[in-house]
């Protein structure tokens, strides 16, 4: 049984007499120990809503959500608010985009840190202080305890980063969900804080749930990848299925539309044709079909269903695939 | 000659205190002599992580910040040391397209106002009548619909939004578009569209651009000629194929080796160099060498004491490095920082794991049973057996390439096997396979 079970999820913005947006449109997956699964999408895909309704950091109202997530066996939506709480930072913690705006500007990082130590492991004081600092050294913030007494201002971007993972992994969660934790860093930072996370699933066997807009994070650090478009799974699979064998014709043209450091020079990119606003309801039919290059009639009579065309463990929702080994004497050699 | 020539571009900001009287108690030296030539018709590209001065300079180029030392020629023409009016006159021949497009463009005017502006500015066209006609020439090219005129920028998106950007600075008909991150505001599948367009511009109109982007990928895919800067100055400098082929300086190396490649296949055979610590503070930059303090490969004398010039390494490929040669023959061993794998270690499903073991069966048999009942059950055999015929495809497209290279094949295998096998005893895994790893190495 997974650690993490979200099923047929949905967050619907709006209502009462307001239009209504449905932001995530059923989303499933799952999430095992030791895991690494990846949610991969653009702007507008509702990845992040995602990871906000399963932290439960959504406001309460304004927005219905639907569907069911079971973290370890127990229903998160239909948990009391202080059972929540008592979960959240301790067995499922959070890693935000954006270090600077996530971190309390007033409030010395010590504080911060030893805040989640009080709150969920009673420890208080000295010893509170003195397993902050020790966190701060494992996330590889060098001169742990001067930082202690430091704000947010007062550290780079990469270093507040790590400040943010080390409160993210202060209790040892059991599933860490990283929203875009690299986007807002250059890339060598990218790169330390990529082998930080690698260490952590790898040595304590913490299951992360990895939301990223970059395919190339994913392609070194994901078991398992879900492509997502306008609120819906369209692809699933394991990382070199999907980087080999991109089926759905929106993950095959994102693939074909990313410049490549190792291609050569000069060969045009595929890019995708319009922009998210092109879009059609899934229930009317493909919500990328006005997108797509394989658009036929089939795709605007009802929404498509997760299938498995390829093989197991490989679900593509599209009624026209891209199949064909077409694609083969692509694949570089 | 080249068309675009900067010669020993300085551009420092005073650090100012006091409150009566402004004191200048320092500098940053954002730019610090910078030295590059951009020939008409390529695209040159600069690229460094943020703060490393890449935008001060373009910005520099079109004399948006005060230039405090060296020389920009244009076509002739030392930019530097133009008079104001003259100055602005000259700007019709430079333009700029700027990284994010909705704040760039003036949310009241409309579009052929926006457009029509730059074109009043600098007297082309007869009347408003004539202007329009261009305009909607511009627009088809930049992939416009010619409704647009009356419309403004807030029912745009982003893309189309940042080809407005472009339209704008086409309509002057420039020598020289400067782009200061064009796509990295856009989602990719966009950003491909407007790197195509730059390219496709560029072909028809033979455009000469100055690409500033901190994206390594897109530099290298629209760029003839790469510029890398750290901390003010340029480190590295050489034609795109070269520069990717064998990057000479240690940042550049290490910049390349960070930037993830969507291919599980390559990103399986990368290594990354990790850099310690972060970019010190332009405002009090590290004597000799920019790069010494982090640098992997840093020597005790002279890196830090005298700091290196570009210098010719040949074909082009320009270093500012005292050891280049030395690193590249491996006469230097690393000193910081660390080597590290692309992929996760614990990544399951490599399909080369399979292909050995089925070589081998008898030994590797019992230990793959338990391994293969810890997954979930519905998609354990079937995914195994599709994962074998993958790695038969693989491996017959490979094998010649594999060949020479057993131990790679090996590798993965034999780390993944040792990982499976202690699964219970987590703590262990790391260790134990990194000794399988390094033992392989040896081999």
């Amino acid at each position: 049984m997974s650690l993490l079970t979200v099923d047929e999820l949905t967050v619907t913005f709006g209502g009462r007499g307001r239009k209504e947006s449905r932001a995530v449109d059923g989303i499933s997956f799952e999430v095992d120990q030791g895991q690494v699964v990846g949610l991969v999408g653009e702007s507008g895909c509702g990845k992040s809503v995602t990871s906000l309704a399963l932290m439960g950091l959504l406001p309460s109202k304004g927005l219905t959500i639907g569907g069911r997530a079971e973290f370890d066996g127990t229903d998160l939506f239909t948990m009391s608010p202080s059972a929540r709480r008592d979960l959240r930072g301790s067995e499922m913690a959070m890693i935000f985009q954006d270090p600077l705006s996530s971190l309390n500007p007033v409030v010395p990082i010590g504080v911060q840190v030893t805040e989640i130590l009080e709150r969920h492991r009673g420890m208080k004081g000295e010893a509170a202080r003195k397993e902050a600092a020790h966190l701060l050294d494992r996330v590889g913030i060098p001169d742990p305890t001067r930082r202690l007494k430091e704000y947010p201002h007062q550290l780079s971007g990469g270093m507040r980063q790590r400040a943010l993972i080390a409160m993210a992994v202060a209790c040892a969660p059991r599933l860490l969900i990283a929203d875009e934790p690299t986007t807002a860093l250059d890339v060598t930072i990218q790169a330390q804080i990529l082998e930080l996370l690698k260490e952590l699933v790898d040595q304590e066997g913490t299951a992360l749930l990895m939301i990223t807009h970059d395919l190339g994070v994913v392609a070194g650090l994901c078991d398992q990848v879900n492509v997502l478009y306008a609120g819906k799974v369209v692809e699933s699979a394991g990382r070199r299925e999907l980087f080999a064998h991109p089926t759905h014709p929106y993950a095959h043209g994102l693939l074909g539309s990313i410049p490549r450091l190792d291609a050569p020079r000069g060969e045009p990119l595929n890019p995708i044709r319009g922009s998210i606003n092109d879009r059609i309801a899934w229930a009317d039919g493909c919500a990328f079909a006005p997108r797509c290059d394989r658009y036929e009639m089939g795709c605007l009579t009802g929404t498509p269903q997760l299938g498995e065309p390829r093989a197991a463990g490989h679900q593509v929702r599209c009624v026209n695939p891209v199949l064909d080994d077409a694609k083969a004497e692509e694949v570089p050699a | 000659m080249s068309l675009l020539e900067l010669d020993g571009v300085k551009v420092h900001f005073p650090i100012k205190k006091g409150v009566l009287v402004d004191r200048t108690v320092g500098h940053v030296y954002a730019v610090d002599g910078v030295s590059l030539k951009v020939e008409a018709g390529e695209t040159y590209g600069l690229v460094g992580e943020s703060g490393c001065g890449k935008t001060t300079l373009g910005r520099s180029v079109l004399r948006l910040v005060d230039i405090t030392e060296g020389s920009v020629v244009l076509d002739g023409t030392d930019l530097a040391k133009l008079p104001g009016e003259e100055m602005r006159r000259f700007r019709r021949r430079l333009q700029m397209v700027f990284q994010d497009p909705l704040g760039s463009l003036n949310p009241r005017q409309n579009i052929e106002s926006i457009l029509s502006e730059g074109m009043i500015a600098h007297g082309i066209g007869k009347d408003q009548e004539e202007r329009r006609e261009k305009i909607k020439a511009i627009l088809d090219k930049v992939g416009l619909p010619s409704n647009a005129l009356a419309r403004y920028p807030h029912e745009f998106s982003g893309g189309q939004r940042q080809r407005i950007g472009i339209a704008r600075a086409l309509v002057l008909e420039p020598d020289v578009i400067i782009c200061d991150e064009p796509v990295s505001a856009l989602d990719v599948s966009v950003q491909a569209q407007v790197i195509n367009l730059l390219e496709e511009l560029q072909q028809e109109l033979g455009l000469t651009y100055l690409v500033i982007a901190h994206d390594l990928a897109v530099v290298r895919h629209i760029s003839d000629t790469i510029g890398v800067m750290y901390l003010g100055s340029l480190v590295e400098e050489a034609p795109s194929d070269a520069l990717y082929a064998e990057p000479k300086h240690p940042y550049t190396k290490a910049l390349m080796s960070a930037v993830p490649v969507p291919d599980p296949e390559v990103e399986d055979k990368r290594e990354r160099i990790l850099l310690t610590g972060d970019l010190p503070s332009p405002a009090n930059p590290p004597s000799g060498c920019r790069f010494h303090t982090r640098c992997p490969w840093a020597q005790a004398e002279r890196c830090a004491t005298e700091r290196p010039q570009l210098r010719d390494v040949g074909g082009g490929h320009r270093v500012a490095c005292h050891y280049a040669e030395d690193i590249a023959s491996g006469k230097l061993s690393l000193n910081q920082g660390e080597i590290v794998s692309a992929t996760r270690e614990g990544v399951d499903d490599n399909p080369e794991t399979d292909t050995p073991a089925e070589d081998t069966p008898a030994e590797d048999a019992p230990a793959k049973v338990p391994a293969q009942a810890e997954k979930p059950a519905k998609d354990a055999p079937v995914a195994e057996a599709d994962k074998a015929s993958d790695a038969d495809k693989a491996s017959e497209a490979e094998k010649p390439a594999k060949a020479d290279k057993p131990a790679q094949a090996e590798k993965p295998a034999d780390g993944d096997k040792a990982s499976e096998a202690e699964k219970p005893a987590k703590a262990e895994k790391p260790a134990e396979a990194e000794k399988v790893t390094k033992a392989d190495e040896a081999v």
